[in-house]
């Protein structure tokens, strides 16, 4: 573990810069923290942090001027692997016959910095819908090989936060290049960096360091067990993948679709959820054609339109499928749950609608099991 | 010999790009269905090659994909046969189509019917309305192989005489003498001289050895529910019922997610399934 | 027809397959052996419903006639099934046309018969009624299903 100084980072984004690297990270617009391209490190939200809780968000001035003095926006970094539009195909038409051309528009080397372990895992689990499968998408293989990810220890979890509950954080644990955890003590602001691959090695020897001591690798170890207490909700995963199946008719999801707006904000700001659609194009003259793929929804009417009708129009069966998929569906498809506890659905659903209470309620007040 | 059909499938290097293909013809079989047969081109030197119950995304140019399952012989790999339910855009769009004009193709992509490993039992097909178009493959390749399996039944059902499909081949089928072939309408006229009533009605006029024999269902998924819940009354095990099963599609690969029924991917843990691994959800509503 | 052979092919059809002897008998003191040709007309609607009967080999249909549509064939009762209730259920009268589509043997059973075995036997009376509430039960559902349109393109799908 070595330690850097507030101002190297100041280096590292140089160096960053230097290896051709778009950095995108955290940054204020329109008074969130969303992800986009940093030109420096002021760019970042110095100083600022984030309340949370259902259905609320705020930003409030810190009293000290920390880069990653918050946890996580409404964005999440499947915006750059999974963009919400991407052109898949153009085609020309010429007569009776038409060309197919496929999508081979240069794609970004990106730096991502600041990536949260909710974030990280997320990223992992995307990798197993998108890359670890049968069929793979070639975009995101072709950003994901190339993307660089300086990881970050959450110190200060927010009150929608459960990673804890889902294994996923606050500590980073794998698949980063550098991993920093910030700590501000007195007048000192330090960084202590772990390097988590090659390129990371790399980088970490450019940049002025010196060997963690053992009171710092104390003080990180304290920060980071208390921030596992502090989770702002949590999660009982025990058997939840039963729990979940054998209660598809349980009376809470009647109880939560009086709630639901269906308005799609938690698939927009889940980081793992990955549906799409599919949309053809053309110009006017109809010699040009394009297939589009964009974000879609399970909670979307259009959703589960089949020929000649819809099979999931009821709030309380697109919840449902929100939720179970997430929590239960998933890990027979992927292997692992696909909520990595970033607490993001509960603080945009403007409902107020939290997946932990939900959870809860239905593992309160299960269906009695009938024997067959 | 049970004769090996090609089961290696014919995966193109890039599963969402479609590949050009021409109609060769287009023939109305009632008022809203319509089959199309295309001819491979130059790459495709061995032709068609798919299991019984796989799918193709037909692509119309500048409208968009439709799903639909593949309705031609196994055997015969040099036509490409779809029967298509005119519905939605794209596929009313496709209804104007002729011979000389090209469609793109993916796939073929899915699960198949479980045409080797019913060898030696009993076989009832039963199929409502345009299911039938995805059972013919298995009726070719049952005929083909006919020693190869007990008993065949075939039994069929649509909503008016005016909407049977395939009517000359049901009539071939029906005059063989190992087949046993029963058709039934929901509404008939004077003229309709057969069975009035629902598909699986049908199941009353034959008698199933219910240890041997095997069950593949297509249709409207009411139609399939009701069908199975009377296979399984008669004393076929679940495990020997096979449906398939549709959703929409929009990649037909599993990463758009449109298809999920519970856990299951349609396009690609289906849309054939034996019931034992979808009955938990088929008996549930919206799901 | 002699007694003995018309038991034992009674006695084959799955509607009586399982019938106490005894309410056998009953049964056939009531039935007789009959056939029909090819567009025969078994009963009329509105006709008082005097028989009820057990479909041996062939088909016959059930025939409305909606003023403005013509006729239409809602129906078809085939081998081992059973054709006619309304004998068993006030005011015993006929609701459809049964005409036979292919040449039918059939056991015809008095119904007016029965209906007096039933009030002299209420045990067979009890044999009777469960038979038929599950002839009526099948019917029932066959008929919801048709209701259903299943293959009509206004369906709403749902799991």
């Amino acid at each position: 573990m070595k330690v850097i100084e507030r101002k190297s980072m100041n280096i590292l984004f140089d160096i960053l810069r230097e290896k051709g690297y778009k950095i995108v990270g955290p940054i204020i617009k329109e008074r969130a923290i969303v992800y986009d391209e940093l030109e420096s490190v002021d760019d970042m939200p110095i100083g600022w942090t984030d309340e949370q809780d259902a259905a609320e968000y705020r930003l409030k001035k810190r009293t000290d001027k920390a880069l990653f003095g918050y946890v996580v926006g409404p964005q999440s970094w499947k915006k750059f692997l999974f963009p919400s539009r991407l052109k898949l195909l153009s085609m020309e038409r010429n007569g009776k016959e038409f060309k197919i051309h496929e999508n081979s528009d240069t794609v970004e080397k990106y730096a991502f910095i600041g990536v949260r372990g909710c974030e990280l895992n997320a990223i992992f689990i995307q990798d197993k819908v998108f890359k670890d499968g049968e069929y793979v998408d070639p975009y995101y293989k072709k950003v994901r090989e190339n993307i660089l990810i300086i990881a970050v220890n959450c110190t200060e979890p927010k009150g929608t936060c459960f990673c804890a509950s889902m294994n996923t954080g606050p500590k980073v644990k794998k698949g980063f290049d550098l991993a920093l955890t910030e700590i501000i003590e007195d007048k000192k602001h330090q960084f202590t960096v772990e390097a988590g691959s090659e390129k990371g090695e790399e980088i970490l020897k450019k940049l002025p360091n010196k060997e963690a001591d053992e009171m710092i690798k104390i003080a990180v170890d304290k920060l980071m067990k208390s921030a596992s207490r502090k989770m702002g909700r949590k999660m009982d995963t025990t058997d939840i993948k039963e729990l979940l199946y054998a209660n598809l008719e349980n009376p809470q999801w009647e109880d939560v679709a009086k709630r639901c707006l269906t308005c799609a904000n938690c698939t927009m700001v889940c980081p793992t959820c990955f549906c799409t659609t599919v949309e053809d194009v053309t110009d006017l003259t109809g010699d040009n054609a394009e297939r589009w793929r964009r974000w879609d929804s399970c909670f979307n009417l259009d959703y589960s339109k089949v020929a000649g009708g819809n099979f999931r129009t009821s709030p309380k069966a697109r919840y449902r499928q929100w939720m179970t998929h997430k929590l239960a569906s998933w890990i027979d498809q992927f292997g692992t749950s696909g909520c990595v506890g970033c607490g993001r659905c509960i603080t945009w659903c403007p409902a107020g609608i939290d997946i932990t209470i939900e959870l809860q309620a239905i593992r309160n007040n299960p269906i009695k099991t009938q024997t067959k | 010999m049970h004769e090996q059909v090609m089961t290696q499938t014919n995966i193109i290097a890039d599963p969402m790009m479609p590949q050009l293909i021409r109609i060769s013809k287009l023939v109305w079989e009632t008022e809203h269905v319509y089959t199309i047969y295309l001819s491979p081109n130059e790459e495709m030197e061995r032709g068609f090659i798919f299991r019984p119950g796989q799918f193709n995304m037909l692509y119309v140019y500048g409208i968009g994909e439709a799903a639909i399952s593949i309705s031609s012989s196994t055997y015969k790999t040099k036509t490409l046969i779809h029967t298509i339910h005119k519905v939605g855009t794209v596929t009313s769009a496709l209804s104007k189509f002729k011979k000389g004009d090209y469609i793109g193709i993916r796939g073929p992509f899915g699960s198949g019917w479980p045409v080797e490993q019913v060898i030696g039992k009993d076989i009832c097909i039963i199929a409502g309305g345009i299911g039938l178009a995805p059972l013919r493959p298995v009726i070719y390749s049952l005929l083909k192989n006919r020693k190869d399996y007990g008993k065949v039944y075939i039994l069929y059902g649509a909503r008016t005489p005016q909407d049977l499909l395939y009517r000359v081949e049901l009539e071939q089928w029906s005059k063989l003498f190992d087949v046993e072939v029963h058709v039934t309408v929901d509404r008939g006229d004077q003229s309709w001289k057969g069975n009035i009533g629902f598909a699986a009605q049908l199941l009353s006029y034959i008698e199933l050895d219910k240890k041997n024999t095997v069950s593949m269902v297509c249709g409207p998924e009411m139609m399939m529910k009701f069908t199975v819940e009377d296979l399984l009354e008669k004393g076929l095990s679940a495990e020997n019922v096979y449906l398939s099963l549709e959703r929409n599609m929009k990649c037909a690969i599993g990463l758009c997610g449109h298809c999920q029924f519970g856990p299951k991917f349609i396009c690609k843990d289906g849309p054939v399934f034996s019931y034992p691994e979808i009955s938990y959800l088929f008996e549930k509503k919206e799901i | 027809m002699q007694p003995e052979n018309l038991t034992e092919l009674l006695r084959k059809h799955p509607f009586i397959s399982d019938l106490e002897d005894k309410f056998l008998k009953t049964l056939l003191s009531c039935a007789s052996n009959v056939t029909f040709s090819d567009d025969d007309y078994l009963f009329r609607e509105g006709e008082e419903a005097t028989k009820f009967y057990l479909i041996r080999t062939g088909r016959v249909a059930l025939e409305l006639h909606g003023s403005e549509r013509g006729m239409i064939r809602i129906q078809t009762i085939g081998p081992g099934e059973v054709l006619g209730w309304s004998w068993l259920i006030h005011p015993y009268r006929w609701h459809f046309d049964a005409i036979a589509v292919e040449d039918v043997r059939a056991f015809a059973l008095d119904g007016k018969c029965l209906r007096t075995k039933c009030e002299k036997d209420h045990d067979f009376g009890y044999e009777m009624y469960k038979r038929f509430s599950q002839v009526l039960e099948n019917r029932m559902k066959a008929t919801r299903l048709q209701l259903l349109d299943v293959y009509g393109l206004d369906r709403i799908e749902r799991g």
